[in-house]
């Protein structure tokens, strides 16, 4: 698979760019992987809340890719799948606190989502195939680029959905009075329709960049 | 040695000279004088309904072929069908650029996403149906009175909506009878229903010429029957026995089976040839689903009418009973099949 | 080569080993959150009180101060303390008078439920305001019943005086446009279910509370 002999060359010579950039496109979490679909599919209805997602993601991602990296030596083979979920699930309290400490309002709409990070296959993925054989500077790159990666998804995901559903775009209104919302982008179904939408193009793509 | 290519086939081998264009163009005759009834009753923006959702089904169907680079399937007149029941589903006023895009979805989401005309799951039309309830809930529910004076001559703006924007309703709407049972206990005469003269979709009201229509495919044997008769007889049945426990909180099994869509449902959609099951048990046991499904969406749900969504759970599980219904093959004995 | 052959064979940990490993990283991590659950504390509590007091205003008009009240199960009310259930909330204006009580209650709504909070006025035995805490009904569609006007203008002013310490009239949801008396709920056209249950919830799960506060009225007054 060639997901994980990139895994491998990486972090040895001057890979480190590529570290960083292909969990953004080349591995995308969201149109390559199909990794965290729970919060992509749930939590994409508005632009703001995709974003706040991602980030938050990302965060969780970041911290405890770079943890689990630097301990990777201390952290025994048998007990490490339950080292790295504490350590992912301490992340996660952290930042349900710090995003209530931002505003009550974004908590409300991220709701059980942001609790649920804590089993995103995403992170515990990057942990295990990343982080533990990796140094902390290249699973701080990883990280970075698989969070990106994931709120890029999240986003274009959230965009078409808010932008459809709701006519506005960040709360920013985008037509004149009078729009008709397509109400079912901003229900679950319009998640599934739109994700089906853009690995469509997605594969479209990848298929005319292939060589004949 | 002759020079010929072997084909390798699974069954049937042994066809009879009716092709699929010769059946679909019968239902779409079947289908007319439901349409022309419907023009009739709501007059010309039923009429402009219509004809958008066939123009779309069959310029959908157009495109995509020609991007797939299949052969044209449009010759075959099945666009043409969905767009009939697609545009006999909706509201006389609903807007032409919805109806549009309901035509665009049903035959790309409903049809070409699961491969073509043979390989859909759902029945087109209600899959194209079911994204425009979700997407357009008001403008799907706003309905509009037959028989009004003027409706040859009149366009609604409703229906002229300028695209992606909001119709504007500028007629006197009505409740259909199922919504004014549901939510104002008011139950119309079953008389009425079965002639039409009621408010509804285009060609959810007349009764009657759907029920010739469906006589029609069934004696030529272009309609498996089992499939209508089954769920018209679990609708009354089932309705029936709700209605013995207490008339006052229960429709009438007539009014049941004459309101909203469930003879169109039954008689045209449920007979999708690809999604329903192929033997006869199977197919009994689909329209009883079907029938069930009806009665228990329309008294418990949040719904007035519940009869898409049960046709379309019930295309979903069509293949299960297929699996589970089959025919004994010839020379076996009863334990083996199963 | 393949992936099982790359991964070192490592001798088998030892069990103090894996100990002191989970007990290290279990301790390290709740520190984490300790430090971070003290430095947000204080503004968490301040932000959650904000926003029940911005509703409780918005159900109350002319409210500036408001303090918590809960029910004892005596049926009186008394001063709440930390982490009662049944609180009502008594608003009074700036000159300390009692603007009214906001009451919340909850009931199944077309998708869920329904959290509503209801502003109450004893005085004058109306409902005063409604504002929907949370639901879940259809954007665009039931949850107009957030920010119709037109439906939002039946809440104040709404009849809920009582007759032998029940609602003297039920609170009833009318159709659109047939609104003939004050304790009639219209409903909007389009979301009638969501507007039923509003009807509904008002009726029963703040009917049941209403005799309740205007029976014990002076102890709100007394208060202040």
């Amino acid at each position: 698979m060639a997901a994980q002999d990139d895994i491998r060359t990486a972090g040895t010579d001057n890979m480190s760019t590529d570290t960083f950039i292909k969990g953004l496109w080349k591995e995308n979490p969201v149109f390559v992987q199909v990794l965290g679909m729970c919060p992509v599919l749930a939590v994409s209805n508005t632009a703001e809340n995709a974003l706040a997602m991602g980030l938050a993601t990302t965060f969780v991602l970041v911290m405890s890719n770079m943890l689990v990296s630097s301990l990777r030596n201390f952290i025994p083979k048998q007990v490490r799948i339950a080292s790295y979920i504490l350590i992912i699930a301490t992340f996660v309290t952290i930042i349900d606190y710090a995003i209530q400490a931002i505003s009550v309002e974004l908590h409300k709409s991220l709701g059980a989502f942001i609790s649920l990070i804590v089993v995103n296959c995403l992170i515990l993925s990057r942990a295990e195939a990343f982080a533990s054989k990796n140094g902390v500077i290249a699973s701080l790159l990883d990280a970075l680029g698989m969070g990106f990666g994931f709120v890029i998804g999240l986003f274009s995901l959230g965009a078409v959905r808010e932008i459809l559903g709701n006519g506005t775009f960040f709360g920013m209104g985008l037509f004149p009075n009078g729009f008709q919302s397509w109400i079912v982008m901003i229900l679950p179904a319009g998640g599934f329709f739109t994700l089906a939408l853009w690995l469509l193009l997605f594969n479209i793509w990848k298929e005319k960049r292939k060589p004949a | 040695m002759r020079n010929t290519t072997l084909h390798i086939s699974t069954s049937p081998h042994i066809r009879d000279g009716i092709t699929t264009r010769v059946i679909m163009r019968n239902v779409v005759w079947a289908l007319l004088p439901v349409a022309g009834f419907a023009v009739y009753a709501f007059g010309i923006n039923a009429f402009l309904v219509i004809v958008t959702a066939v123009a779309s089904c069959v310029l959908t169907e157009y495109i995509l072929c020609r991007w797939s680079g299949k052969a044209a399937t449009i010759g075959d007149w099945s666009a043409v069908i969905t767009g009939l029941l697609l545009g006999l589903t909706l509201p006389p006023i609903f807007p032409l650029w919805m109806t549009f895009v309901g035509g665009v979805l049903a035959i790309g989401v409903g049809k070409f996403a699961f491969g073509g005309i043979g390989y859909n799951v759902f029945n087109p039309a209600l899959v194209g149906r079911a994204i425009l309830q979700a997407a357009f809930p008001v403008a799907i529910t706003t309905w509009y009175p037959s028989f009004l004076e003027g409706r040859f001559s009149e366009i609604s703006s409703s229906v002229l909506a300028f695209p992606f924007m909001e119709p504007t309703v500028d007629v006197v709407t009505g409740a259909t009878p199922l919504s004014a049972f549901k939510f104002e206990g008011v139950q119309a005469a079953s008389s009425d229903l079965a002639l039409g003269l009621i408010s509804g979709s285009a060609g959810e009201t007349c009764a009657v010429i759907i029920l010739l229509g469906g006589l029609y495919l069934a004696i030529r044997k272009m309609m498996n029957w089992r499939i209508p008769v089954a769920i018209l007889l679990t609708v009354f049945v089932f309705n029936g026995a709700l209605w013995l426990v207490d008339s006052t909180v229960y429709p009438s099994p007539l009014f049941a089976l004459f309101s909203g869509g469930l003879m169109l449902g039954a008689v045209f959609m449920a007979t999708d040839m690809v999604a329903s099951p192929l033997t006869s048990r199977g197919v009994v046991v689909y329209g009883v689903f079907i029938g069930i499904m009806v009665v228990v969406i329309r008294t418990w749900g949040g719904l007035p009418e519940g009869v898409m969504y049960a046709i379309l759970l019930a295309n979903a599980v069509s293949p299960h009973i297929d699996k589970r219904f089959q025919n004994r093959v010839y020379g076996t004995t009863k334990t083996v099949a199963l | 080569m393949n992936t099982a052959t790359t991964i070192p064979s490592e001798s088998q940990a030892s069990s103090s080993k894996m100990l002191v490993a989970m007990v290290g990283i279990g301790t390290l991590c709740a520190l984490l959150i300790a430090l971070v659950y003290e430095g947000t504390f204080d503004r968490i509590a301040h932000l959650r009180a904000e926003a029940l007091e911005a509703a409780v205003f918005r159900v109350l008009p002319g409210t500036s101060t408001t303090i918590v009240f809960a029910l004892t199960s005596s049926g009186t009310f008394e001063l709440a303390e930390e982490g009662a259930d049944r609180v009502v909330y008594a608003g009074y204006n700036d000159q300390g008078a009692l603007t009214g009580v906001a009451v919340e209650a909850a009931g199944q709504g077309y998708a869920g439920i329904i959290n509503i909070l209801v502003g109450y006025d004893p005085a004058t035995e109306t409902v005063v305001g409604f504002y929907v805490l949370q639901s879940n009904e259809t954007p665009g569609l039931g949850d107009k019943i957030e920010k119709d006007e037109k439906f939002l203008a039946n809440f104040s002013g709404l009849d809920v005086s009582l007759e032998n310490s029940q609602l003297k009239n039920r609170v009833v949801p009318v159709k659109s446009g047939t609104k003939a008396n004050p304790w009639e709920v219209e409903a909007i056209t389009g979301a009638t279910i969501s507007s039923r249950a509003i009807a509904e919830i008002i009726d029963t799960g703040v009917g049941e509370m209403i005799p309740l506060i205007h029976k014990h009225q002076q102890v709100f007054q007394k208060m202040n």
